[in-house]
């Protein structure tokens, strides 16, 4: 099978079909090894064992906005290429980008009442990562808002290209502005800060949480698909009874 | 494992994260299910897209 007959939505379904329950399989797997990475993982010297929360906030942080990455590369695809399932990858990658940043808020919230003494405070990084949250909301609601799914992806399209330019404000928060939360300590210049005791099990769960990703993103664009046939049969039902 | 003063914060971050993944997958398991179900009504009826049919065709 060449890559450009993956254009084609009913051969993309055919892969999807074949390669779902080996990505769920692996993903599970993926979970079962960096779970218990995780529970073995020691206590750190100042988080203590709040650390452990640091297994789901940071994958969770990155999935949100490697999902909004992704929607704009799609974006593209809608206004560049006009490639038949970029606009599928975008509406099906929005939701589970939205659920992921408000597992990034949560946890994130949770581990710093014990830590920093608050659940929030108005910090350049966890503000920029609340306007992603509430991005994916307006991308959300605009797609259920226009009834032409082409128009709705043109627009979607531009509004998250346009919203894009947080990404970067997100990665690089830290660094610009004087914040609570603290500077990058994984991906860095000059290595990561973190003891691999604790390393390890977080990319295991990194990767592991990508595998979720890419599970739930291929069902839902296989979804986005079924969805589509139905409302051009529901069209063609309606033009029947009307004799046109 | 003892997971100290914070143990309620760590459990409640775990919750949040199980719940919200059960959520998506719940949503996309049952929307399959629905528009399965809804695609084999129109083909009960009849109904087929154009290129359905010429999939058929040329099987």
């Amino acid at each position: 099978m060449r890559l450009t007959d993956l254009a084609n939505p009913s051969r993309f379904v055919a892969l999807t079909d074949r390669v779902l329950p080996w990505l769920a399989v692996a993903t599970l797997l993926a979970f079962a090894f960096g779970i218990s990475q995780a529970y073995f993982a020691p206590d750190d010297y100042q988080q203590g064992a709040t650390v452990k929360i640091m297994f789901i906030h940071v994958p969770a942080a990155w999935l949100g906005t490697f999902a909004w990455v992704l929607m704009s590369i799609a974006g593209l695809g809608t206004l560049v290429w006009r490639h038949p399932l970029a606009d599928v990858a975008a509406k099906a990658a929005a939701p589970i980008g939205a659920a992921f940043t408000l597992m990034c808020l949560l946890t994130g919230s949770l581990w710093g009442r014990p830590m920093w003494g608050t659940y929030w405070v108005w910090d350049a990084r966890l503000t920029s990562v609340l306007v992603l949250f509430l991005m994916y909301l307006g991308v959300i609601a605009l797609w259920r808002t226009i009834d032409d799914p082409t128009r709705a992806a043109r627009v979607a399209a531009v509004l998250t290209l346009v919203g894009a330019v947080n990404i970067p404000i997100i990665k690089f928060s830290v660094d610009w502005w004087n914040t609570l939360h603290q500077p990058a300590s994984v991906l860095r210049l000059g290595g990561s800060t973190i003891h691999p005791t604790i390393l390890v099990p977080l990319i295991v769960m990194l990767v592991a949480f990508t595998l979720l990703f890419l599970t739930l993103h291929l069902a839902a664009m296989r979804n986005e698909i079924m969805r589509r046939r139905v409302r051009t049969l529901l069209i063609m039902q309606a033009d029947a009874a009307t004799g046109r | 494992m003892n997971l100290g003063p914070h143990v309620g914060f760590i459990v409640s971050s775990y919750v949040a994260a199980i719940a919200i993944v059960a959520g998506l997958v719940i949503w996309i398991v049952f929307e399959r299910w629905h528009l399965t179900r809804v695609l084999d009504e129109f083909e009960a009826q009849g109904i087929r897209r154009r290129s359905g049919r010429a999939q058929e065709d040329n099987a």
